[in-house]
């Protein structure tokens, strides 16, 4: 088990939904995304697969160099690949976008 | 000639198998009358997953909504079979006793409210094993209460299945809804043919497994009560008569003179043929019978 | 725990009621007998091996359909004749491997003939009896979930063959995919997933585990200090409320389901909520 916590100071649209998109089956995560108060964007990632924190901050870093809101994001991740996570973080930016 | 009839009804239907719980438990719902009930954004986990590295889900699997059904006032559970085979452990079992504790008291206090449940679930998780189990226990419980006052419809749609100690749940359920992709039962394949050999049971052969656990089987015997396609639109209308008729005149777990003739009737010299079975136990001789039974 | 899983059980059955028979046209796995305790009936029931029984995978004291259906009926008969009167206690003794693992009970809906136990149990406490469980040796997942997890109360012996559980040890190891050591050592890291009644007693859901000299052969002294424990027990459900609030409310549950009881107030608060 895995905490993995980094942080986007740039990304500061303010959003104001939320969304929940993904199931925590195996090779697959959960997103919780919601509007930071703090004016940027947080995540944390809780994951049963660990070493991998390289992986996450380069996954993080592309979706965030396209995205600018200043959410709060929490993952609960049961070993989903780089391609699902963005997948599901894609998801659930939909939601809030809508 | 409307579309409607040149294209077949299989391709006009939204399948409610390849739903979410939370969709699941939304299609059964009268739109806008519904809110969900710790959620996921409360965030209350399992605590004991992550002690085993194991990723917990910010709702545990569990999804409560409250709202309407046709108007009535009703809480639909719904168990996702995706995260942990829909496992009952600590926090999900707390949600459904809760759900349906308050459920109870409304009743009590004259608001009828009846209970859905969407068992996708293998049982206790045994990650947890004695929480789950007393979980399981007091769920159980929880609906005694509330059956009093309002029915309990159980929907078990596949294609997890209904298993273990939720089986439990499922029997005295006040109906039990099926899917020909659905099963129910107490042991599985699996699980027998560990526990008492590949002679009693090969879990490789899927058509025993059907012909024993399946929706079609368990409706035809009368141990479930109606056969549904997978149409999220038939399964919302079957909950919805099984609500207009209200709390049977006796649950079918109250039966026991009939069914302890049944099983005494049995010849346990050898495996008993399921399709046999069937015919014996139809569903209409056993409504025949609801009478005599206590 | 090489000993055979239900020899406790009947000895305990025998000890409490001095009978060590079924009652008429019941499957000899199922006794029953009323017997006085304190100033009432208690109506004690035991699952018991059959080495006979009908169905083969019943036969090392599972629970099994025969089983289930005359638990349900005996527990059945102590509702009807107490309608009006006082409610008279149940006991029921409980030393029972599993459910029963067989292709015969799938086939003719086991989980029916649990459910139908279970059903006549919960009936009973609702109705005002005080069903009280005594759990002399192993109480694992359906077999628990059929006989005895309805009970007001749950009393245990403390010694270390009593095992309460979700599924024996090699099982849960197999499905879990970890090794037995594994198992015992997470045991103690992790309290519910624990094979020892102590660790289960932290769970707040018993109402008293009880230290006893010789489990395995009931001594008149030991039999006079049980029956003192069920009639204390009794009083305390008949004082009590007919649902499983106690399991909840205890010392133990506070602090070792605290999550459980943060979703429970959660939808308390959110149930009446805009």
């Amino acid at each position: 088990m895995e905490q993995l916590k980094f942080d986007y100071p740039s990304a500061n649209r303010r959003v104001s939904k939320k969304a929940h998109v993904g199931v925590v089956g195996s090779g697959d995560m959960e997103v919780l995304m919601e509007p930071a108060e703090t004016g940027s964007a947080h995540v944390s990632i809780q994951t049963s697969v660990n070493g991998f924190g390289s992986s996450w901050k380069a996954v993080l870093d592309r979706f965030f160099a396209r995205f600018d809101g200043a959410v709060r994001i929490h993952i609960n991740d049961a070993g989903a690949t780089p391609g699902s996570v963005m997948l599901r973080l894609e998801q659930a930016v939909e939601v809030i976008e809508q | 000639m409307s579309i409607a009839t040149v294209i077949p009804a299989f391709v006009t239907r939204e399948s409610f198998i390849e739903l979410e719980a939370r969709e699941r438990a939304q299609a059964l719902m009268d739109p806008g009358s519904w809110r969900e009930l710790v959620g996921p954004f409360d965030r209350i986990e399992s605590p004991w997953l992550p002690m085993q590295s194991i990723a917990p889900q910010s709702d545990d699997g569990c999804v409560v909504l409250k709202g309407t059904i046709a108007g009535q006032s009703s809480v639909v559970i719904a168990l996702e079979g995706g995260f942990q085979a829909g496992s009952i452990g600590e926090v999900s079992g707390a949600k459904m006793t809760a759900a349906l504790d308050l459920a109870t008291r409304d009743s009590q206090n004259g608001k009828k409210t009846a209970a859905v449940l969407l068992l996708e679930t293998g049982g206790v998780r045994l990650q947890e094993a004695n929480l789950g189990l007393a979980a399981i226990s007091e769920v159980m419980a929880s609906i005694f209460a509330l059956r009093q006052y309002a029915p309990i419809i159980t929907v078990i749609a596949g294609t997890v299945g209904c298993f273990g100690g939720m089986s439990l749940v499922a029997g005295i359920s006040s109906y039990i809804l099926m899917t020909r992709e659905a099963r129910l039962g107490l042991n599985g394949a699996e699980v027998i043919e560990q526990e008492s050999g590949i002679e009693e049971f090969d879990s490789s052969d899927r058509a025993l497994i059907w012909a024993i656990f399946g929706g079609e089987q368990r409706v035809g015997m009368g141990v479930a009560d109606e056969l549904l396609q997978d149409d999220a639109k038939e399964i919302a209308a079957a909950v919805q008569r099984c609500l207009k008729a209200g709390l049977p005149a006796v649950h079918r777990s109250q039966q026991i003179d009939l069914y302890r003739d049944r099983i005494a009737a049995l010849d346990t010299s050898q495996q008993i043929e399921p399709l046999t079975l069937r015919k014996r136990w139809d569903s209409k001789q056993a409504k025949a019978k609801e009478g005599s039974a206590r | 725990m090489n000993k055979q899983v239900g020899l406790r059980g009947k000895a305990w059955f025998q000890a409490l009621t001095g009978v060590d028979s079924p009652m008429g046209g019941d499957p000899g796995s199922v006794l029953t007998a009323d017997t006085e305790l304190g100033e009432d009936t208690a109506r004690f029931l035991c699952v018991v091996p059959d080495p006979k029984a009908r169905f083969p995978c019943v036969r090392r004291g599972e629970v099994g359909l025969e089983e289930a259906y005359t638990l349900a009926t005996r527990v059945r008969e102590v509702i009807d004749h107490g309608e009006n009167l006082k409610k008279r206690p149940i006991v029921a003794i409980v030393d029972v491997k599993s459910q029963a693992y067989g292709r015969r009970e799938e086939t003719a809906a086991i989980f029916l003939a649990a459910a139908t136990a279970a059903d006549a149990y919960a009936s009973a406490r609702i109705k005002g009896h005080p069903v009280i469980t005594l759990i002399v040796g192993h109480a694992f997942s359906g077999g628990f979930l059929t006989h005895g997890y309805q009970a007001n109360r749950i009393l245990a012996f403390d010694d270390d063959d009593v095992v309460i559980h979700a599924m024996h040890k090699e099982a849960a190891a197999r499905i879990t995919l970890r090794s037995v050591a594994d198992l015992d050592r997470l045991g103690h890291e992790v309290p519910p997933m624990s094979y020892d009644v102590r660790d289960y007693a932290r769970l707040g859901l018993l109402h008293k585990l009880l230290h006893i000299q010789d489990p395995d052969t009931p001594a008149p002294a030991t039999v006079a200090q049980i029956q003192k424990e069920l009639i204390d027990a009794i009083a305390d459900a008949r004082a009590g409320s007919t649902d499983l609030r106690n399991r909840l409310e205890s010392k133990g549950a506070r602090e070792m389901r605290k999550a459980g009881l943060a979703a429970r107030a959660y939808m308390e608060k959110q149930w009446s909520g805009v």
